[in-house]
């Protein structure tokens, strides 16, 4: 792992993908290696996209990175994709509109079951690339619906990805994905009703409760690169606006909280569960209730019951 | 055990990939993740994809005529780039007498029209090990 980590470092793009499958993996190899590189990075400007699916989000991905790039900018892109709820198994297409974008670190992500829009492992996946030096890492969920919020947490500018003809002005109102964005990107801004939709998203914006930071509406066409230096600029202008007001560095202790929050609960059902494995009293109390004699709460109740003051120990 | 990571490729310059979409789907059927690229990527795309992704196979359709040189020329990158331990697997419209040579620059497996999409799948399950990644 020290190896691995090592090899990240200087920018071994071999070791970046490598490390990503290791914390994909989980474990105590996924500790070691994130141990490893505490203390490196901090600096990527992490910025999310979200949206419903066929916004034209991961061609705005490909569009946006590559403006970005002639910026001057060294970009990293996750692009979440869902797994399948029967096989397991997922077709990540993301890279298909993403093409050859020369030089880019692009990496897929399945969902693998986590709920969200993004996958569990895409907050360690940020670490990584923050730490192999990528000034501006761009993450897109997977085609959200209007729950999907778990973004905002993660990334520092967290863009929501609109299209003409989704719906009323009542959707523009709705708690949820509408609240998260920092940007608002009225994209395909070629089909008609696109001013209409970019009308009810300022009115919303307007009505809602003043905040220091007001989300601008831009207008894109990510196929013809239409909009994408507005785009750029209001990325840039929201992460210095997080600095000068002073919650760049507060964002990144809560996101550490919340991810020791994460990995406590985590480690802890892991060796719990193998403390009542170990006994027998787990698969007493999940027979019990396949079989009806018992409800979960009660056999959870009894499962761990059993293993009480057994967790110092192990 | 994490799921078998496998690219699929569409190499040179032929535009049909009913079949690549075919063998995508049977494949994520079977549980694997899978990453297309998209049509008429080069050697050195499908190189930096299967890097990037970090993937256990890398499965190839061509059907242009062009395998003897665009595939041995991905299996070379793979190895210059320490992935030389990926699966290489071919697909696509191949004459029997090219297959010797393709197998010789390390494809580890030839499969023409009418492949049954299991005998795919079996192949893979059968030579890839999703053990500790690194």
């Amino acid at each position: 792992m020290s190896e691995l980590a090592e090899r990240l470092l200087v920018g071994d793009r071999r070791a970046l993908a490598r490390a990503i499958t290791v914390v994909e993996s989980g474990g105590a190899e996924r500790a070691e290696l994130l141990s490893r590189l505490h203390g490196h990075g901090g600096q990527a400007h992490v910025v999310g996209i979200t949206g419903a699916p066929g916004a034209g989000k991961s061609t705005l991905v490909a569009a946006l990175a590559g403006a970005l790039r002639d910026a001057g900018e060294r970009v990293g892109i996750l692009a979440v994709d869902p797994s399948s709820p029967f096989s397991g198994g997922a077709l990540l297409g993301d890279r298909v509109r993403m093409g050859t974008g020369e030089g880019l670190f692009i990496r897929s992500l399945a969902s693998r079951g986590h709920a969200g829009g993004l996958s569990r492992a895409t907050a360690d996946a940020v670490r990584l690339l923050d730490a192999a030096g990528f000034s501006v890492i761009v993450l897109e969920t997977v085609g959200a619906g209007q729950g999907e919020v778990e973004i905002m947490r993660l990334a520092h500018t967290t863009v929501v990805v609109t299209v003409p003809g989704l719906g009323d002005d009542v959707q523009a109102f709705k708690a949820g994905i509408m609240e998260i964005g920092d940007i608002f990107v009225v994209n395909k801004s070629d089909l008609p009703g696109v001013n209409i939709t970019a009308r009810d998203l300022t009115t919303m914006l307007m009505l809602a409760p003043p905040r220091p930071w007001s989300p601008p509406v831009i207008q894109t066409s990510a196929l013809k690169g239409e909009g994408l230096d507005k785009l750029v600029k209001a990325i840039g202008d929201h992460g210095r606006w997080l600095r000068e007001a002073g919650r760049w560095e507060g964002r990144a202790a809560d996101l550490a909280l919340c991810r020791f929050e994460e990995a406590f609960a985590e480690l802890a059902v892991r060796r719990l569960r193998a403390v009542a494995e170990a006994s027998g009293t787990w698969q007493a109390a999940a027979e019990a209730v396949a079989r009806g004699d018992l409800d979960p709460y009660a056999a959870a109740e009894q499962a761990l019951g059993s293993v009480s003051g057994a967790w110092t120990s192990v | 055990m994490r799921p078998i990571r496998v690219l699929v490729a569409k190499a040179g310059l032929d535009s049909h990939d009913r079949g690549a979409k075919v063998i995508a789907r049977a494949l994520r059927d079977a549980g694997m993740e899978v990453i297309y690229t998209g049509l008429h990527r080069t050697a050195e795309h499908v190189i930096q994809a299967a890097i990037q992704e970090d993937v256990d196979v890398v499965a190839i359709s061509l059907l242009s005529g062009a395998h003897l040189t665009v595939v041995p020329k991905i299996i070379e990158g793979l190895r210059g780039q320490d992935a030389g331990d990926m699966l290489v697997l071919l697909g696509g419209i191949v004459p029997d007498e090219d297959v010797p040579p393709l197998r010789e620059a390390g494809v580890a497996a030839v499969f023409g029209p009418g492949t049954d999409t299991s005998e795919v799948v079996d192949f893979i399950q059968g030579h890839v090990r999703t053990g500790s990644p690194a």
